[in-house]
């Protein structure tokens, strides 16, 4: 299936117990436990990563903390 | 009234039909704080105070150090030690004389953050800690102040603008700040010192459009950039109905400090 993540188009390995949190983990995405997720343009508590489901088509933004300046 | 030599001046500002003497009066009559001397702080403030914004405050505690001046474009070398608002404000007064620049020689707090902010139009973040990004969020919203976020990390820079009660602020995407130490800051993991120099400007921009109530500010978008691929992204937000601060049940209804946000390079800095 694919997904779009951060404007790229992912092709994954068809997976129906896919959740969000699963996705962060098998993507290996940085700072996993503090970004933020955008789902299909909502922002989705971090609560709900465990039971989220990622389904074909999902577009995820990953949000990450920049906290420079000077 | 302009004069002559302020038709002159502003006369590259003045034949924009955005603009126009109007524009540029507007300009003039603004108030904007920046929030931060630094990298994001150094060419906000040129920049403000070449377009002629009347008054620009600037808040900073720290004084200049010579590992500043890779990017903090604000101050030279002969600064080295010197108050960094009082380097600024000397290059803000030889750069523009018609401009009135304040100084706050302090570190934003839950204690003087409200009174700070009170006196200005639009105010922008240029700080380097989580404490001080979320505690100008919530001071912001709850005055309901326009304010421009910025960030910047080795090669990417974030930036949007909040106008509160109208668009997504920083807590509708990061409802609670990152504990202690958890992401690496500029002083750990560097920072390529061309990237302030690019999100300052957006972020100046962005006070100039306010001002003139010109154009679509950075509202409900999340701006992304990445030098080293050299890409812009942008992100579509919406207000977050759970956001702590601007939701529909907001638990945060007095600024506080967010102590446990900040970092033990901040804290040596303080």
């Amino acid at each position: 299936m694919k997904i779009t993540i951060n404007g790229k188009e992912t092709a994954l390995a068809e997976n129906p117990a896919r959740t969000v949190e699963s996705l962060l983990d098998e993507l290996d995405v940085a700072q996993r436990q503090y970004i933020s997720v955008e789902l299909n343009g909502e922002i989705l508590e971090r609560d709900a990563f465990g039971n989220t489901p990622v389904q074909s088509g999902d577009i995820l933004e990953f949000l990450y903390f920049m906290g420079g300046g000077r | 009234m302009l004069t002559d030599e302020q038709i002159e001046r502003y006369s590259r500002h003045i034949m924009l039909k955005e603009v126009g003497g109007k524009g540029q009066q507007r300009l003039f009559d603004g108030r904007v704080l920046i929030i931060g001397a630094g990298g994001l702080g150094s060419p906000i403030a040129l920049y403000l105070a070449a377009a002629g914004v009347g008054a620009i405050g600037i808040a900073d505690a720290d004084d200049v150090d010579l590992s500043n001046l890779q990017r903090q474009v604000i101050h030279f070398t002969p600064d080295v030690g010197k108050p960094k608002v009082e380097s600024a404000r000397e290059k803000m007064e030889a750069i523009n004389p018609d401009v009135r620049v304040r100084t706050y020689k302090e570190w934003v707090s839950a204690a003087n953050i409200g009174s700070i902010i009170a006196d200005y139009d639009f105010v922008i973040d240029g700080t380097d800690n989580f404490a001080a990004k979320f505690l100008i969020n919530d001071a912001c919203v709850l005055a309901g102040k326009p304010y421009s976020h910025g960030g910047i990390l080795q090669f990417d820079g974030q930036t949007m603008t909040v106008r509160p009660g109208e668009s997504a602020c920083y807590r509708c995407i990061f409802p609670e700040p990152p504990p202690k130490d958890a992401i690496p800051t500029c002083s750990r993991a560097g920072v390529i010192g061309v990237l302030p120099g690019v999100l300052g400007a957006i972020q100046a921009t962005e006070a100039i459009k306010f001002l003139l109530a010109k154009g679509d500010l950075l509202t409900n978008r999340l701006l992304t950039y990445n030098a080293l691929r050299m890409k812009f992204r942008e992100i579509p937000l919406k207000r977050n109905p759970a956001c702590p601060i601007c939701g529909e049940h907001p638990t945060i209804t007095e600024v506080k400090d967010e102590l446990d946000a900040l970092t033990v390079c901040d804290l040596e800095h303080r």
